[in-house]
C-alpha cells in the first residue's frame, strides 16, 4: 500500500512534545494526547505517532493500535470540507444511503477517499444524535437535515467558491 | 385533568432551565439530594434507598443499581472510581446527550451521591468525542459546581470530597461495555476482559469502580428527594420509574419522549408518534439498537418493560426505538445491523469477530437472491453460537437482530430465497424494472434518460427495458408522466 510520506518540521515536533507535556506524558492519556494532536494535525500519520510514542515512552506498535482501533482518528488527511453522512438507524430507515450514493456520483470518490482537489473528503459516521431530523448530512461543524438524494447538489454548491 | 401519556423524571429539567446556568439548576432543587445525603443520611442509607426504588440500570442491562453500588461499597481500597457511562454508541438513540446538555448538573450530582454512598471521591465521565455541545456543557457545570461548593473539597462543609474529570472516547460502540471502557479510559485499546474480576471489584486502574449510565444518575437525585417509596409507584412490578426513548424512523413524531415502565408499544407509536407517516403500514419497530430485535404488530400491547423485551427477543437497551413501515426490508435491516457489528466487533474474540462476518455474507446473499434455504438455518446455529460463546455483551446480544426477523418474518427470508423477489422493494439486486405497454405512449423520455441505454424501442410505441444492462437507478422511473414503469 502507497503511503504519503510527512516530513515533520521542527516546528511541528514542537508542538508535538509541547501535547504530549500537557499531559505530563503519561502512557495513560494516550487517547487525550492524540485527540490535541489530531486536532491540530488534521490527522495522524505515522510519522506523528512515532513521536508520539517516543515522547510517553511506549511503543510504537501500541500508539498505532489505538489509532487504528478507534474510527475517530485517521491517518489519511481529511479534505478542507469533510463530508460526513450519518448512517445510523434512523437515517438509514430513511433512506441514507441514497444520499451516499449520491455525494459518491457527484464527488466520484468512495467512502474514506478525498477529491483530488484536497476540498472534499466523504465518511460515515454512527448516528449524531440528530434523528429527529434524518438522514443527516455533516460538512465540517454544519449540519443539514432531512437531506434528500435531490438536495445533495445545493449542499455541495454551497462551497463552490469556498 | 387529562391523563398524560408521559411523565417527565429525567428529562424534567431538559428546556425548562438554562444548563449553563447552576443557579437556574439549583432552583428547581439540585443539589438538594446531594445536601440531604451527606448530611442526614449515611452511606448504607443511601444504598438502601436506592435498592428500594427498584431502579435498575438504564444502559441496557437492567442490572439493579443499588446492588451494584452495595458491592462497589464493601469492597475495600484507597482509592475507589464513579464512572459515567456517557458513551452513547447506539446508532438511533440519543437521549443520553439530551440530558447531559440539557441538565447536567443531574448527572454531576448524582455521581457525587454514588461516590458518597460507596466511598469514592473521584468521577469520571467517559463521554463520545461526538458530542461537543455536551461536552462543553459539562465542563461549564462542573466548574460553576466548584466555584459553589457543590463538587470538590468539604462539599457542604463535611468532610466529603469528590471531584470530576472528564475522559473522551474516539469513536468505538464496545467501549459501551464497562471493562471495555475503562480499559479506553486508561489510554488502550477499548477491549472487553472476562468478568469477573467486575469493576467494582478491580477496575479503573485497578480500584473498585462504579460504573453507571447517564440516565441511571438522572434518576438518583430524584428517588433521594422524593423516596424509593414514591419512585417505586411507577412503573411495572419488576421495572420501576421511567424510560426514555427515542422515537425515530416512519412515525408523525419523533423525538425523544419519557413514559412510565409499563406503556404499550402501541400507546408509544400510535398515540405519542401519530402512528405511521403517509398514511402506510405499520410493520415493524426496532428497540435496543444492534442488539435489540425487531418486534411486530402482535407485540405492540405487551407493557414495555426491561423483562418483557427480552422475552419477546428484543431488549430495553440503551432506549432507542425505530419504527418500520411496509416499504423496509427485514432482511435488509438485521444485513444493516450486522454490518455494523462486524465493523464495531473489536476482534478479541473469534466467535464475535468472524462469526458476525460470516452471518453478514449469508444475508448478503440472501438479499442477492443467490441464497439457499439451508442458509436459514445456517443463520439460526451460527447465531446461537455466537450468543453462547462470545466474551461480551456485543458478541451475546449481535445475532439478536437475525434471530428476532427470522422468527416475525420468516416468510419474507423465504421471499428472497425463493422467489428471488423482496416484498418491500427495497433490495436493489432482486428488482427489476417493467415497462406496462398499455401505458406507455413511446414518447422516448425514459430511452433518453437512461445513464446505460438499456431502453429501446421505436417512437409512439410500446418501449422495453433491457434488464440485463439496467443498472436500476430509477431514473427512467421518475421521468415517465404516464406511470408505464414499474419495479416488481
Amino acid at each position: 500500500m502507497s503511503r504519503i510520506k510527512v516530513k515533520i518540521k521542527e516546528k511541528d515536533l514542537n508542538i508535538i512534545k509541547e501535547i504530549c507535556k500537557s499531559f505530563n506524558n503519561e502512557q495513560g492519556e494516550l487517547i487525550n494526547v492524540l485527540h490535541k494532536t489530531q486536532e491540530h494535525f488534521g490527522y495522524l500519520p505515522a510519522e506523528i505517532q512515532e513521536v508520539v510514542a517516543k515522547e510517553l515512552e511506549m511503543s510504537v506498535a501500541k500508539v498505532y493500535g489505538v489509532v487504528t482501533f478507534y474510527s475517530f482518528f485517521t491517518m489519511k488527511p481529511k479534505g478542507k470540507f469533510p463530508i460526513s453522512i450519518c448512517t445510523g438507524t434512523a437515517c438509514y430507515v430513511r433512506g441514507a444511503e441514497n444520499v451516499l450514493g449520491e455525494f459518491k456520483r457527484q464527488l466520484n470518490i468512495e467512502v474514506g477517499e478525498t477529491t483530488p482537489d484536497g476540498k472534499f473528503s466523504l465518511s460515515c459516521l454512527r448516528c449524531v444524535g440528530a434523528c429527529g431530523l434524518a438522514p443527516v448530512v455533516l460538512v465540517g461543524d454544519k449540519t443539514y437535515g432531512r437531506v434528500s438524494p435531490e438536495g445533495v447538489k445545493d449542499i455541495l454548491a454551497e462551497y463552490n467558491d469556498k | 385533568m387529562t391523563k398524560y401519556k408521559q411523565i417527565r423524571i429525567v428529562l424534567n429539567n431538559c428546556g425548562v432551565i438554562d444548563p449553563e446556568n447552576i443557579e437556574e439548576s439549583i432552583a428547581r432543587d439540585s443539589y438538594m439530594a446531594l445536601g440531604k445525603c451527606i448530611t442526614e443520611m449515611t452511606p448504607q442509607d443511601v444504598i438502601k434507598e436506592i435498592k428500594e426504588s427498584g431502579l435498575r440500570g438504564r444502559g441496557g442491562g437492567g442490572f439493579p443499581t443499588g446492588l451494584k453500588w452495595e458491592i462497589a461499597s464493601k469492597n475495600h481500597a484507597d482509592q475507589k472510581y464513579v464512572v459515567c457511562n456517557a458513551d452513547e454508541g447506539d446508532p438511533g438513540a440519543f437521549m443520553d446527550r439530551s440530558v447531559l446538555e440539557g441538565d447536567p448538573h443531574a448527572v454531576l450530582e448524582a455521581m457525587a451521591i454514588c461516590g458518597y454512598a460507596i466511598g469514592a471521591t473521584k468521577g469520571l465521565i467517559y463521554i463520545r468525542a461526538e458530542y461537543p455541545m455536551a461536552i462543553k456543557r459539562l465542563k461549564i457545570a462542573i466548574d460553576q459546581a466548584l466555584e459553589y461548593g457543590l463538587l470538590g473539597n468539604n462539599i457542604f462543609g463535611s468532610k466529603f470530597d469528590f471531584n470530576i474529570e472528564l475522559r473522551y472516547g474516539a469513536g468505538a460502540f464496545v467501549c459501551g461495555e464497562e471493562t471495555s471502557l475503562i480499559h479506553s479510559m486508561e489510554g488502550l485499546r477499548g477491549e472487553p476482559t472476562i468478568k469477573p474480576p467486575f469493576p467494582a471489584e478491580k477496575g479503573y486502574l485497578g480500584k473498585p469502580t462504579n460504573v453507571n449510565n447517564v440516565e441511571t444518575f438522572a434518576c438518583v437525585p430524584i428517588i433521594i428527594r422524593k423516596g424509593a417509596s414514591w419512585f417505586n409507584k411507577i412503573g411495572t412490578e419488576k421495572s420501576k420509574g421511567t424510560k426514555v426513548f427515542a422515537l425515530a424512523g416512519k412515525v408523525n413524531n419523533v423525538g425523544l419522549i419519557e413514559v412510565p415502565m409499563g406503556t404499550t408499544l402501541r400507546e408509544v407509536i400510535f398515540e405519542i408518534g401519530g402512528g405511521i407517516q403517509n398514511g402506510k403500514k405499520f410493520k415493524a419497530v426496532q428497540t435496543g439498537g444492534p442488539s435489540g430485535g425487531c418486534l411486530t404488530e402482535k407485540h405492540l400491547d405487551t407493557p414495555i418493560d426491561f423483562d418483557n423485551l427480552i422475552a419477546a427477543g428484543s431488549m430495553m437497551g440503551s432506549g432507542g426505538m425505530i419504527v418500520m413501515d411496509e416499504d423496509n426490508c427485514m432482511v435488509s435491516v438485521a444485513k444493516f445491523y450486522l454490518d455494523f457489528t462486524v465493523e464495531e466487533s473489536c476482534g478479541k474474540c473469534s466467535p464475535c469477530r468472524i462469526g458476525n462476518k460470516r452471518l453478514y455474507e449469508l444475508l448478503e446473499r440472501i438479499t442477492k437472491g443467490q441464497g439457499v434455504m439451508d442458509d436459514l438455518q445456517r443463520l439460526r446455529n451460527m447465531s446461537n453460537v455466537i450468543k453462547d460463546t462470545s466474551l461480551c455483551g456485543l458478541g451475546q446480544t449481535s445475532p439478536n437482530p437475525v434471530l428476532s426477523t427470522l422468527d416475525n418474518f420468516y416468510d419474507e427470508y423465504v421471499a428472497h430465497i425463493k422467489d428471488h423477489k423482496c416484498p418491500a422493494g427495497q433490495c436493489k439486486d432482486l428488482m427489476k424494472y417493467f415497462i406496462i405497454a398499455e401505458n406507455c405512449v413511446g414518447c422516448t423520455a425514459c430511452a433518453r434518460v437512461c445513464p446505460v441505454g438499456a431502453i429501446t424501442g421505436e417512437k409512439k410505441e410500446p418501449h422495453f427495458i433491457n434488464s440485463e444492462i439496467c443498472i436500476k437507478c430509477g431514473a427512467c422511473m421518475e421521468r415517465c408522466k404516464f406511470d408505464a414503469i414499474i419495479i416488481k
